[in-house]
């Protein structure tokens, strides 16, 4: 009986979902027999290796700025009580805003005739527009801006699941407010910074709309590349990048359920 | 307030600056009446919301993203819930794959489903179709509706429904009169994310549409190739708008669920 209910569904993702996936990535095994060649190539094919590192560095920046920015915003939001629902909101709207309309924001924002040129010139900082739209550091600003929502909500979960007995009790030992958080607080919200920083890397790798809009003329993600491959109906080649991205992806998300209590938090950040 | 709690709050203060400006500014933009993209605008006016409201090139790509959202909505609902129903009573190995399966479109790279998608469909000469775009959306927003339904099926007393069953209700009548509205809730909030998944989803649109099928955000994507003129803001300004009435509406119902839960256990305490 409950198999009956979950099988339409299960059905549905085999056929308009799985099976098309797996159907394109067997492209990167069977031309023109079974052959692994296609993956033994990519070892020394130089736009894909060049390609992956830039992808990996992109997603590598990003996790470091959203943690840093993330977790601040984390324990204001786990600490606030009547601020908490406006400081949700400002989380929120952004993270349901769509990738296209926050990356087109960053072009506003970056623009030679953009608010930060503008602010810049007005303080006299500049004397003319600076080139920032268009750069890697667009793509690292837009994305960081885009990803940082999940890195805090798990955080700030794994935070409010703290006891807050266990800081009074720090303090009434004698802690400073600084050693509290460093020997108590920080320990106990790892498996949400766990959870924020897989989530944030797993999710960067990905990336195709924003450093497509904003980013460098050179800065080719792993998902441009493999647009790019589909254009040229390349596709075996376009089959094995997307097979590299998925493994990544998924090998990353596989050792990280083994650590202890991200399991758990990252499911919680999923919803 | 004192330095010590004064300056986190500042920091906290201006990290969510960063996360609200860039909304905030593309509102602000779509209301200028520069022909050009500059900020701040030289004045204000409505030229922008004239342009794209006159436009048959903007409407016509609105109104085929909302009808591709709807038809999403109701597949990705009825079959989310059904199997939402099923999932948690399923034997261990196979409810593993099955929750595996129904949630991994959340992790697997978007670009990974496109392509293989678009690889497919070609073959059954679905691109440039709305239907293609249905029933690939509607596998991007199931995992929304399943963690939605799921989290309220958690939620209910299972004794309320013992009892239904006990006083002699089918499981039918169960299931229609005590289960259901309890999870309605539930359901309205994972239709709602649902339809936003839809609404401002473009990589898979952006294979499938071909040039038969332009929704919104491809219809916005092109533009963007070409020119960045200030009807995007206005456009994008509107669907901040509608996603904002969403998530509102999503957070009232979220409301309601708690309310729910709470009427339920304490009516099931003795």
């Amino acid at each position: 009986m409950p198999l009956l209910l979950v099988a339409p569904l299960l059905i549905y993702m085999l056929v308009f979902y799985a099976v098309p996936v797996i159907s394109m990535l067997m492209r990167s095994v069977n031309e023109p027999t079974w052959t692994l060649a296609n993956y033994a190539a990519l070892a020394d094919d130089p736009v894909f290796l060049k390609t992956f590192s830039i992808t990996l560095n992109t997603a590598f920046i990003v996790t470091l700025a959203t943690l840093l920015l993330g977790y601040p915003v984390a324990l204001g939001l786990a600490r606030a009580k009547t601020m908490a629902p406006l400081i949700l909101i400002v989380i929120l709207l952004p993270f349901w805003t769509s990738v296209l309309v926050r990356s087109y924001a960053w072009m506003v924002l970056l623009g030679r005739h953009g608010l930060i040129n503008e602010a810049l010139l007005a303080a006299g900082l500049i004397e003319r527009p600076i080139r920032l739209l268009n750069t890697t550091l667009a793509t690292e600003i837009a994305m960081t801006h885009i990803l940082l929502p999940y890195m805090i909500l798990p955080i700030a979960n794994a935070l409010r699941q703290i006891d807050p007995s266990l800081e009074r009790a720090a303090s009434g030992l004698g802690a400073t407010p600084l050693k509290t958080f460093v020997q108590v607080i920080l320990p106990l919200s790892m498996p949400g910074v766990a959870a924020g920083v897989l989530l944030v890397f797993v999710l960067s790798l990905g990336f195709y709309i924003t450093p497509a809009m904003v980013g460098g003329p050179r800065d080719i993600t792993l998902s441009m590349l493999i647009a790019q491959s589909v254009d040229q109906l390349n596709w075996a080649y376009a089959a094995t990048l997307a097979a590299v991205l998925l493994a990544t992806a998924l090998a990353l998300i596989a050792a990280a359920q083994r650590l202890p209590g991200v399991g758990n938090a990252f499911k919680v950040s999923m919803r | 307030m004192s330095a010590r709690r004064f300056l986190p709050a500042t920091v906290v203060g201006l990290i969510l600056l960063f996360l609200a400006l860039p909304i905030v500014v593309v509102g602000v933009v779509s209301f200028s009446s520069a022909t050009y993209l500059t900020f701040p605008p030289p004045a204000f006016g409505l030229n922008w919301y004239a342009a794209y409201f006159g436009s048959a090139d903007w409407l016509r790509p609105t109104w085929l993203s909302i009808w591709v959202a709807a038809c999403v909505v109701v597949l990705s609902t009825f079959l989310g819930t059904l199997a939402s129903l099923g999932i948690a009573r399923l034997p261990r190995p196979l409810r593993v794959m099955a929750t595996g399966l129904i949630l991994s479109p959340l992790i697997v790279p978007v670009i990974v489903v496109a392509i293989g998608v678009y690889y497919s469909f070609s073959r059954y000469g679905l691109i440039g179709t709305p239907i293609a775009m249905v029933l690939a959306h509607t596998c991007l927003a199931v995992p929304f509706v399943v963690t939605s339904v799921s989290a309220s099926l958690a939620g209910i007393d299972p004794r309320l429904e013992q009892a239904a069953l006990g006083l002699g209700a089918t499981p039918g009548g169960t299931f229609w009169q005590v289960t259901l509205p309890l999870i309605r809730p539930g359901v309205l909030v994972g239709a709602l994310f649902a339809f936003i998944t839809s609404f401002d989803e473009l990589v898979v649109s952006l294979f499938l549409s071909g040039s038969g099928a332009i929704t919104l955000p491809r219809r916005m994507w092109d533009d963007l190739r070409f020119q960045i003129e200030p009807t995007i803001a206005a456009v994008s300004t509107l669907t901040i708008v509608l996603t904002a009435a969403l998530l509102f509406g999503a957070h009232l119902l979220r409301k309601r669920v708690e309310l729910n839960r709470t009427a339920t256990s304490s009516a099931a305490a003795p």
